[in-house]
C-alpha cells in the first residue's frame, strides 16, 4: 500500500476517535507558559475553539494514535472485523500536529485515545510517550486528556496520570451481560478495578500536595467515562442507575453519555433503530438534576416511563413537578433553595439571584421574570407576592400546556 | 438632608459637567473621576461622559458647559465606598461598546453610597444591565480566545512570528492581551483588531493602532491540516446546527479558516448517514418468524458481498422443533448446485460420523453459518474461501432467526465460523470443544471441528482428530438422551 500522508492518516484517525464524546478541557489546575520554555495555559474554565455542525465543540485534539485493534466490540467502528482503513501514527508525529495547532490557537490540548495493538501494556507506553514528549521536551502546558486500557498494568497507567490532566476509561455499556455480549474481550472488573486504583491515586496525590508544595499532581481534572446509551436494550432507569453509582464509588467528574450512532460499516448484532439524540438530551439533564440539584437516582427514576426510560417530549425535572404535585407551588420569597431547585424554569444562577434579591424587596411576579429565562414555565409552579397559580397547578392538562411545541424530527 | 446641603455648597447648582475619556477601555481613568465627582456630590444627571471620537451626551455638547473643570474636593468629604461585586462588574462593563456605559456605572456608583448592597438585589433594572453589560463583554472575551486564529509568518530574523487578526464586539483587545501572553509566552505573536492591536515579542508588550485585515497574512499551511481535522471529527449522523450556531454565530466565520466547509458538511452529512444505514440496513426489518420467511428472505439478501457471485442461498432444512441443530460453515461448490445441506464429501463423511454416533440426522435441523457459497475461480472450478467475521456477523441475523424458531436444546457447531455465527465473536475450537458454552436462552453450544478439516488431513493424524470427532459427537449424543430424560 502507497505511504499515507500525515493528512489522510489525520482524516482516518480523527474520524475513528470522534465517537468518544467527551472534549471537556476544564476543571484542571491553573498552569500557564510564563517562565518556561514551551507553550500552554490552562485557567480553569474549558475554551471551545470550535464548534462542528453535530453541534459538538472542538476543544481538543481528539485522535486516535492508532485505530488497529485486537479487540473485536460489536458497537466500535474500529474493532478487530471491521472494514474501515486502518493508520497509525507515530508519538512524534501526534506531538507536532498537536503543538502546530495549539500555537496557531486551535486548540486547549489533546485528547489521546488507542486502539489495542500488541498487548495493552504496549499501547499504554506509546500513549504515555506522546504525553512524556509534549511534557518533557517541549514543557508542554496545555491541557492533555488520555484514555487509559484498563488491561494494562498499574504503573504505565501511574505514569498516564503524572502526565495527563484527565484520564479516562470508558465503561461503555450500563450492564455486564451487555458488555460481555458486544464486547467480548472487555471484563466489567477489570475496568471498575482500574477506575477505583486511579481514584486512590487521585486522593493521594491531593492529599501530598497539601503536605508538599512540590509534590506530583496526579490527573488534577479527574476521572471521567462514558456510556453508550441505545446499543443493548438497557433502558435510562439502568444507564441513571449505574451513573451515579459510578459518580459515588469513583468520584468521576463526569459521565458522558454518547447515543450510539450509526457507524460505517456496522457489526451485524446491533439489530438497532438510532436512538433518538433525544434520549442523549434527556440523560445529560438527569444527571444535572442529581449533580447539582439535590435530586437522588430514586428521584429521577421515579419519572421514568413503563419502559423504564425517561419521557422524550419533557425534561426530567418538568416530569417530576407534573408527577409530585403537592410539593408545589412553591413560594420565591420563602422557600429554601432545596425547594427552588425542584422548580422546573428554575436554574442554579436563577436561583441564587431570587435567594440575594429577596433579602432586598418581595418579589413579585414581574421581579421574577427579570431574574429567569422564561417566566412561562415557571409560573405554575410559584407564588410570589402578586401571583398564586390557583387553579393552574391542578390541571390535568398542564403537561400539554407545557409540553414543547415543536417534535424532533427524524431523519428518514 | 445632609446630602443635598453639601451639593450647595461644593458644586455650583445646576453645574454640568463633560468628562472626556482618554481611551474606550480607560476604566482607571472614570474610577479617578467618578470618585472625585462623588466626593463633590455631583448628581449622575449632571455628568455625561465622553469617548475619544463621541460626542457622548446631548446637553453636554456646549463648550461653555463641557470644559466646566471639577472644584477639589472638599476636605470633610467621607470616602467613596463601593462592593467588590460592583467593582468586577463595571471593570467588564466599561470595556462595552455601549456608550451609555460610563453614564450607567457613575449612577450605579451614585446609588451605591446609599445602599451599598444594591448590587445583590438582581431584579433591580440598572444592576440588571450593568450586569447584562458585563456578561457580553465576558461572552466576547471568551470568544476571543476562542476563534483568535494564528498565522505563522517567517521574519527577516528567521524567527517565527504568530498573527491574527480577529475583530471584537467591544472594547476587550488590551485587557485580553494578557490571557495570551500568559498562554504563550515564548511565542512572538500580534493580535490586529480594528480597535487596536498588540504585539508581544516574548519579553514585552506593545500596542499598535486599529489595523486593517490587508495588514494580517492570508494565510498558514497548517490550516489544510485542521481543515481536514474540522471536517473528520465532524459525526454526520447527528446533524444540530442549532447547537452550532447558537456557540459559533455566523458573524465570526469570516475569520474562521476552518468555517467555509460549514455549508457543504451539513449538506452532506444526510447523504452520508443514510448510505450508513443502507449499508447495516436491517434495523428496519422484522425478524422472521418462519423459516419459510428464512428461506426467502436470505435468497433475496445483499446485505454483504457474498450473495452478489451469482450462487443461491442455501437455508437449513430439518424438523422444526428438533432438539439439535448442527451449524456447518458455509455451502460449498456440490452444495450451491443441488441447493441442499451437506451433500458433498464433507458433508458424507459428517453422515457417517453421525450415524456411528446413533446421531439421527433426520431427527436434526442441519445449517449452515453463512448462507451462500463464497469462492474464487480457479480455472474452471469455483474454489472455496472462508467467510470473513463480517460476513459471518452480518448472516447471524438469519442464523439467529432459525434458532428462535427450531429452539433447539442442544446447538453443535461445526469450525470456528459456525461458532462465532452463534457467539458473535471468535472462539479458538481447540479450546472450545468438549465443554458446552450457555447461549442466552439456556440452549447449550457445542463447538468441535469441520469435518472438512477431516479431509485435509491424512495418516496419523486424521486418525487422532477423526477420534477426537467421534468423542465430541459421543458427548453431545449422550446430553441429548441426557436432557430427553
Amino acid at each position: 500500500m502507497a505511504q499515507q500522508t500525515l493528512r489522510q492518516k489525520l482524516e482516518i484517525l480523527a474520524d475513528a476517535a470522534k465517537y468518544d464524546a467527551s472534549c471537556a478541557s476544564s476543571g484542571t489546575a491553573k498552569k500557564n507558559s510564563l517562565g518556561g520554555k514551551g507553550v500552554g495555559s490552562t485557567e480553569g474554565m474549558g475554551i471551545c475553539h470550535a464548534y462542528a455542525p453535530d453541534g459538538r465543540c472542538i476543544s481538543l485534539l481528539k485522535i486516535l494514535l492508532t485505530n488497529h485493534c485486537i479487540f473485536d466490540c460489536h458497537y466500535c467502528i474500529n474493532r478487530k472485523s471491521s472494514n474501515v482503513p486502518r493508520a497509525r501514527f507515530t508519538p512524534q508525529e501526534v506531538v507536532d500536529l498537536t503543538l502546530n495547532f495549539y500555537r496557531r490557537n486551535y486548540i486547549e490540548g489533546l485528547f489521546l485515545s488507542s486502539g489495542i495493538v500488541r498487548s495493552a501494556n504496549h499501547t499504554m507506553e506509546q500513549l504515555v510517550e506522546v504525553a512524556r514528549i509534549l511534557r518533557e521536551e517541549h514543557d508542554f502546558r496545555g491541557y492533555i486528556h488520555l484514555k487509559t486500557i484498563p488491561e494494562a498494568d498499574a504503573e504505565v497507567i501511574h505514569q498516564a496520570g503524572l502526565y495527563a490532566d484527565r484520564v479516562s476509561i470508558n465503561v461503555e455499556l450500563p450492564t455486564r451481560a451487555g458488555l460481555t455480549r458486544l464486547a467480548p474481550d472487555k471484563d466489567e472488573s477489570q475496568i471498575e478495578g482500574a477506575m477505583g486504583r486511579t481514584k486512590a491515586r487521585i486522593i493521594q496525590a491531593k492529599d501530598e500536595r497539601k503536605r508538599f508544595r512540590h509534590a506530583p499532581r496526579f490527573a488534577p481534572a479527574g476521572q471521567s467515562t462514558q456510556m453508550i446509551v441505545g446499543a443493548d436494550g438497557s433502558n435510562d432507569t439502568a444507564i441513571i442507575g449505574k451513573a451515579s453509582r459510578l459518580y459515588g464509588s469513583f468520584g468521576l467528574r463526569r459521565v458522558y453519555y454518547s447515543a450510539f450512532s450509526p457507524i460505517p460499516d456496522a457489526s451485524a448484532v446491533l439489530p438497532l433503530k438510532r436512538p433518538p439524540l433525544l434520549r442523549e438530551h434527556r440523560l445529560y439533564q438527569s444527571d444535572w438534576l442529581m449533580r447539582f440539584y439535590g435530586f437522588a437516582p430514586g428521584e429521577v427514576a421515579d419519572v421514568t416511563e413503563a419502559n423504564g426510560n425517561l419521557p422524550l417530549d419533557i425534561d426530567p425535572k418538568l416530569a417530576w413537578a407534573l408527577k409530585f404535585r403537592a410539593s408545589f407551588p412553591v413560594d420565591v420569597n420563602r422557600a429554601a433553595k432545596e425547594q427552588l431547585l425542584r422548580v422546573p424554569g428554575l436554574g442554579t444562577t436563577a436561583v441564587a439571584r431570587i435567594i440575594a434579591a429577596r433579602r432586598h424587596r418581595t418579589l413579585r411576579l414581574d421581579d421574577v421574570a427579570r431574574l429567569t429565562a422564561s417566566i412561562a414555565k415557571v409560573r405554575p409552579f410559584i407564588c410570589a407576592l402578586d401571583w398564586r397559580p390557583t387553579l393552574l397547578t391542578d390541571r390535568a392538562d398542564l403537561r400539554r400546556l407545557l409540553a414543547p411545541k415543536s417534535e424532533q424530527l427524524e431523519l428518514f | 438632608m445632609t446630602a443635598q446641603k453639601r451639593s450647595g455648597q461644593n458644586a455650583s447648582l445646576g453645574a454640568h459637567y463633560a468628562i472626556h475619556l482618554p481611551a474606550p477601555d480607560d476604566f482607571a481613568f472614570w474610577r479617578e473621576r467618578a470618585r472625585g465627582l462623588i466626593q463633590c456630590d455631583v448628581p449622575p444627571d449632571r455628568v455625561s461622559w465622553i469617548e475619544p471620537g463621541g460626542t457622548g451626551d446631548l446637553f453636554a455638547e456646549g463648550p461653555s458647559r463641557g470644559d466646566k473643570r471639577l472644584p477639589p474636593p472638599p476636605a470633610d468629604a467621607p470616602p467613596v465606598r463601593a462592593s467588590q461585586r460592583f467593582l468586577t462588574v463595571a471593570r467588564s462593563a466599561a470595556l462595552h461598546s455601549d456608550p451609555a456605559r460610563f453614564g450607567l456605572l457613575y449612577r450605579l456608583l451614585w446609588r451605591l453610597q446609599r445602599n451599598l448592597r444594591i448590587m445583590e438585589d438582581k431584579a433591580d433594572p440598572e444592576v440588571r444591565r450593568i450586569e447584562e453589560l458585563a456578561k457580553s463583554v465576558r461572552r466576547d472575551a471568551h470568544k476571543m480566545h476562542a476563534f483568535v486564529r494564528f498565522r505563522e509568518v517567517t521574519e527577516e530574523d528567521g524567527t517565527p512570528h504568530f498573527v491574527a487578526w480577529f475583530e471584537p464586539d467591544h472594547h476587550i483587545v488590551r485587557a485580553e492581551a494578557a490571557f495570551f501572553m500568559r498562554r504563550f509566552a515564548n511565542m512572538r505573536w500580534s493580535i490586529l483588531t480594528p480597535r487596536g492591536s498588540v504585539h508581544w515579542d516574548a519579553e514585552t508588550m506593545r500596542e499598535g493602532p486599529p489595523a486593517r485585515r490587508e495588514d494580517a497574512p492570508g494565510g498558514d499551511p497548517v490550516e489544510v491540516l485542521w481543515r481536514s481535522y474540522y471536517a473528520s471529527t465532524f459525526n454526520p449522523a447527528r446533524l444540530k446546527v442549532g447547537a452550532m450556531l447558537s456557540e459559533m454565530p455566523k458573524k465570526y466565520w469570516k475569520n474562521l479558516p476552518e468555517a467555509d466547509l460549514i455549508p457543504q458538511l451539513i449538506a452532506g452529512a444526510q447523504a452520508r448517514e443514510a448510505v450508513m444505514v443502507r449499508a447495516g440496513a436491517r434495523e428496519e426489518r422484522v425478524r422472521p418468524t418462519t423459516l419459510a420467511e428464512v428461506a426467502k428472505g436470505a435468497a433475496n439478501c445483499r446485505d454483504c458481498p457474498i450473495a452478489d457471485c451469482g450462487t443461491r442461498a442455501v437455508t437449513g432444512e430439518g424438523p422444526e422443533g428438533a432438539r439439535l441443530m448442527i451449524i456447518g460453515e458455509q455451502p460449498g461448490d456440490q452444495e450451491d448446485m443441488a441447493g441442499r445441506m451437506f451433500v458433498g464429501p464433507a458433508g458424507q463423511l459428517l453422515d457417517q460420523h453421525l450415524t456411528r454416533a446413533g446421531i439421527d440426522r433426520s431427527a436434526a435441523y442441519v445449517t449452515n453459518a453463512v448462507k451462500h457459497f463464497k469462492f474464487t475461480w480457479k480455472g474452471k472450478h469455483r474454489l472455496h474461501q472462508s467467510p470473513g467475521a463480517k460476513e459471518i456477523d452480518t448472516c447471524r441475523w438469519w442464523l439467529e432467526a432459525e434458532r428462535a424458531i427450531v429452539q433447539p436444546r442442544i446447538v453443535l457447531a461445526l469450525g470456528a465460523s459456525a461458532a462465532r455465527g452463534m457467539l458473535g465473536r471468535t472462539v479458538s475450537v481447540s479450546k472450545a470443544r468438549g465443554t458446552p458454552i450457555m447461549l442466552d436462552d439456556g440452549a447449550e453450544l457445542w463447538v468441535t471441528v469441520h469435518p472438512s478439516y477431516l479431509l485435509r488431513l491424512d495418516g496419523e493424524a486424521q486418525a487422532q482428530q477423526a477420534a477426537l470427532f467421534a468423542a465430541d459427537l459421543e458427548a453431545v449424543r449422550e446430553r441429548l438422551a441426557e436432557l430427553a430424560g
